[in-house]
């Protein structure tokens, strides 16, 4: 907590302070999360709920009266009159939550891949690197393609729906874990090597305590740099697969199924339920981009 | 008047703006550099030296600016001049050697094409008369089999031929000055005082004067024939090398000389100089070396000391010798504040 | 030299055999093959005949071997949803792949080195700055949204060029090329952007963090010393020492360009190998996806090995330090 303090006071927070574009991308980022979050008190209408709905307010262009109730669709409506403003909100939910979920996975299992490599040595290291090497060789969205369509292969029919949501939060995780490693596995190996390491484990000091005390606290920097550019990336992979229509079902419309359902609209003229979603993954994808280049910069760790 | 001197900087300040206020790097250098003559130009890291060099050939790293001072060049003004005028004087009226040969020839280009383009960016010749020339000049800098070897590739050549090739690349437009900036620091110790050897001859030979940067006082003692001590971007002490040496009249310079009993006994004390220079915003006020100086006094704490003229062409810095001149000439010669000072 | 091509042929080959590993288990495990080979009413009988013919009751090495040694033969089986040998289907649509993304990485490379370089050698100008902007929302937006966008804009609002397909193509053999008839080139147009724009702000940006690096390099601030001209240091100097760890980047983009071009397909309707492997996940279409797995990783392992031969022909470096290390 010291080290996080004097961080905080030191160029972190001037850097911030005088950087209008970090300030304004933390806004809109925090505002989408909080929106996302809140979503279901917040939003105007439950799209999920079939009783709201009502088929003559299908293809309502923005601003006009519910022909029910009378309160405005700001945003407009979808071909089965569900409130674009409403399903942004929730499908930003959806988006979020696999974003962070899958930067959780990624951040653990990279972490932990990366202490064991470092601490090991030896062949542990050999294989996992040249794992590391041949993804990092790949686009990590066609990694994740490819995982998500070989699981999907490995699970039955009828469960594919249910647990879509958590195939692609492994498939995207299992893309990204590789950055997490190298950044671990890096200052493992530098710490191992001072005396005071040595000497914690002559003693028979744990392991696992020494990894705790002394080497994470090393790597937080670089590893939230990672975190937050791998949410922005995150965030893009899901919205990715969910257009190509292999990523959450269309029962949990996601800022990417909105989009791909948008699409189907735009050459009838419908153009507010593709746009709408669009701006809002752009401001979510963006505002997450620059808070990550942003804190690279800021902390300036040795990333590349 | 006779002819003015290769080399004349007056009142250099090179400043870095910063978020936190600007910062003085060098603040009032004054020297000259005579035909042929080698200066050579100590300090600490950190003191400016390195900086009065780049601000001379006028390749100052940004933000980093020349905020005040006139350089001349044989009488002509080159601080102020037009950026391709500036890259006319660089290599053919001024050249410079770095310290670290490794990093200092392109990779991927071989000595020959990296002298040839060199040469005939200066001067209207042929590909084969440039060629000729950069093999005579690899053979003089002391390259065995020069002209098989000037089609390899820097990194076929070990750091001391590499300083070679270094100072053909300077020498090949033959200039007039050549400023060698802490040229031997990179190089193994075997090979330094060849090529400390190899630069003041080749220099003497075409009548080039050198600006010789260094931290290295042995390598001053064997070379130059005058010194300047620079502390905080200040100049602390100026004159010829055995005189300096012998007989240092600035504390600091004291110090730096180890001791030497020079004005007084105690002065033996100063073997090792207390403190750390100061950092270029942390400067106090006065002399810039009074929180270390072992003879401080109150003027030292308040006024800067500006370069005072001694006996024997030396110029130091230093209230202690203002007050016994003052004493004997009545407010002779110590010079206040900005005022210019006299050629040397 | 020779010991190293052989290390990274190894190297590559190993790559591959893992690959076709996960591929044979896909196609071995996923689901009984036989269910989706044959119709309701065959027999139970039938069915354990063409199990035996189709060697499934064979060791499992034994019919990994065989895998292998089919895929070797560029035999993947047929496709389930379609009911065609995979290597016709993925034939028939490479030329589409390949034109589309080798006109994309071209782009990508012409305009991201350009702009790369002119970021680079002119740091605050606003132009510098347009660009970089553009580059970051370019980085940050996703391949097919810039695809949607683009097809609003440019096929629904102003109605200038056509928004899916490729348009007429001209079968020269057994490649048919959309790049002969008019409507082909305008065809192409928006999905290259499509697919040529992320590639080409990573190149760009790439490039001009390489540049800005190399600018500082020693070597430089000697050229300079040396009052070598702008030009010669900028684009002699600097750009051919950037270059060497851009070559090696773009040529993986190369890759991704065909990875990413499954996102553009999709977009624009493209009738190539990317589009049909989408389909074949959707429909969980083993041997498609089985196959274009094996595709994918020999494209890459393939331009991986060029990528490391050319590095080696640009730096001279390498030629001694490469193969020290590899020996």
């Amino acid at each position: 907590m010291d080290r996080l303090a004097r961080i905080w006071d030191s160029d972190v927070a001037w850097s911030f302070r005088h950087s209008p574009i970090a300030i304004v991308a933390a806004v809109v980022a925090l505002g989408t999360i909080f929106a996302a979050v809140f979503a279901p008190w917040l939003a105007p209408y439950n799209p999920f709920d079939p009783a709201s709905l009502n088929l003559m307010n299908g293809f309502t262009p923005p601003g006009t009266p519910n022909a029910v109730t009378g309160q405005a669709f700001v945003l407009g409506t979808d071909h089965q009159g569900r409130d674009i403003l409403s399903t942004i909100l929730y499908g930003a939910r959806i988006s979020l939550f696999v974003g962070f979920a899958a930067v959780i996975f990624a951040m653990v299992l990279g972490i932990a891949l990366g202490l064991l490599a470092g601490w090991r040595g030896g062949w542990v290291d050999s294989l996992l690197m040249r794992i590391a090497d041949v993804q990092l060789s790949f686009p990590s969205i066609l990694i994740a393609l490819l995982i998500f369509g070989v699981a999907r292969g490995f699970i039955p029919a009828g469960m594919r729906e249910q647990v879509a949501i958590w195939v692609l939060i492994v498939s995207i995780g299992l893309s990204d874990w590789v950055q997490y490693a190298r950044v671990v596995r890096g200052a493992t190996m530098v710490e191992k090597g001072r005396e005071y390491v040595q000497a914690a484990r002559v003693i028979g000091v744990h392991p696992v305590r020494i990894v705790l005390r002394h080497i994470l606290p090393n790597v937080i920097g670089p590893v939230l740099v990672i975190a937050t550019i791998g949410l922005a990336l995150a965030i893009i992979a899901e919205a990715t697969l969910s257009f190509l229509g292999v990523g959450v079902p269309p029962t949990q419309p996601s800022l990417g199924t909105l989009i791909r359902i948008g699409q189907q609209f735009l050459f009838s003229g419908e153009w507010w339920i593709l746009v709408f979603p669009s701006v809002a993954l752009l401001a979510l994808a963006l505002s997450v981009n620059l808070l990550g280049d942003w804190l690279r910069d800021a902390l300036n760790p040795r990333l590349r | 008047m006779t002819e003015p001197p290769v080399l004349s900087v007056r009142d250099l300040i090179v400043e870095f703006p910063t978020r936190r206020g600007t910062l003085r790097a060098l603040d009032r250098i004054s020297f000259n550099i005579r035909k042929g003559e080698v200066l050579g130009m100590v300090g600490e890291s950190g003191a400016g030296k390195s900086l009065t060099g780049a601000a001379i050939i006028g390749l100052l790293e940004p933000p980093g600016r020349i905020a005040g001072g006139e350089v001349h060049l044989r009488g002509d003004r080159i601080d102020s001049l037009s950026p391709e005028a500036m890259r006319k004087v660089r290599g053919r009226r001024i050249g410079m050697v770095f310290q670290d040969p490794l990093t200092s020839l392109n990779p991927l280009y071989t000595v020959a094409q990296q002298l040839v383009e060199t040469i005939r960016t200066h001067d209207d010749v042929t590909e084969a008369a440039a060629r000729a020339r950069a093999i005579a000049l690899l053979d003089r800098v002391g390259i065995p089999a020069a002209a098989r070897r000037i089609d390899d590739y820097p990194h076929h050549f070990s750091g001391g031929m590499r300083q070679r090739v270094v100072i053909a690349l300077a020498l090949c437009a033959e200039p007039e000055l050549v400023i060698a900036d802490e040229p031997t620091t990179a190089l193994d110790v075997s090979v330094q005082a060849q090529i400390i050897d190899l630069i003041k001859e080749i220099c003497a030979e075409r009548g080039a004067s050198v600006l010789l940067i260094t931290h290295d006082m042995g390598v001053i003692a064997e070379t130059a024939d005058r010194v300047a001590v620079l502390y905080a971007g200040r100049l602390a002490e100026l004159g010829p090398v055995r005189d300096v040496i012998t007989a240092a009249e600035h504390p600091y310079t004291q110090g730096l000389m180890g001791s030497i009993p020079t004005l007084t006994l105690e002065s033996t004390r100063l073997v090792q100089i207390p403190g750390a220079m100061p950092r270029l915003n942390e400067i106090p006020t006065g002399c810039a070396f009074n929180p270390r100086c072992q003879q401080v006094f109150a003027r030292c704490r308040t006024e800067r000391p500006s370069p005072i003229e001694r006996p024997g062409g030396r110029q130091v810095a230093c209230w202690l010798l203002s007050e016994t001149t003052a004493e004997e000439a009545h407010g002779g010669t110590a010079l206040e504040g900005r005022g210019p000072l006299p050629a040397l | 030299m020779l010991a190293y091509i052989l290390r990274r042929l190894v190297q590559a080959a190993a790559v591959m055999l893992a690959v076709a590993l996960v591929s044979f288990m896909l196609f071995r495990f996923v689901g009984d093959p036989l269910v989706n080979m044959v119709g309701q009413e065959t027999s139970l009988e039938d069915i354990a005949e063409l199990r035996d013919r189709l060697g499934l009751n064979d060791p499992i090495f034994v019919q990994f071997a065989d895998f292998v040694w089919r895929a070797l033969q560029g035999d993947f089986g047929i496709s389930y949803r379609l009911q065609l040998p995979v290597s016709e289907l993925i034939l028939s649509r490479l030329p589409a792949t390949l034109e589309l993304a080798l006109i994309s990485g071209a782009l990508a490379f012409v305009f991201g080195v350009g702009f790369g370089v002119y970021t680079a050698l002119n740091r605050r100008g606003w132009v510098s700055n347009t660009i970089m902007t553009v580059s970051l929302i370019g980085v940050s937006l996703p391949t097919f949204l810039i695809g949607v966008l683009l097809i609003w804009v440019f096929a629904v609002e102003l109605q200038w060029l056509p928004s899916f397909g490729r348009g007429d193509v001209v079968d020269l053999g057994w490649w048919s090329t959309g790049l002969l008839s008019t409507s082909g080139r305008a065809s192409l147009i928006l999905p290259a952007i499509t697919l040529g724009l992320y590639q080409m702000t990573l190149i760009m940006r790439l490039v001009r963090a390489q540049m800005l690096e190399v600018l500082r390099a020693d070597f430089i601030k000697f050229a300079k010393a040396r009052g070598l001209t702008n030009r010669a240091i900028n684009f002699g100097h600097a750009l051919k020492n950037t270059l060497v760890p851009v070559i090696t980047i773009t040529g993986l983009q190369l890759g991704s360009i065909i990875a990413f071009a499954i996102i553009t397909e999709t977009v624009f309707q493209w009738p190539g190998v990317g589009a049909l492997f989408i389909n074949s996940v959707q429909t969980v279409d083993v041997p498609v996806m089985a196959a274009y797995l094996v595709l994918i990783a020999l494209v890459f392992v393939v331009i991986n090995l060029i990528v490391d031969l050319l590095y080696y022909v640009v730096d001279p470096r390498l030629r001694v330090d490469r193969a020290a290390a590899a020996s």
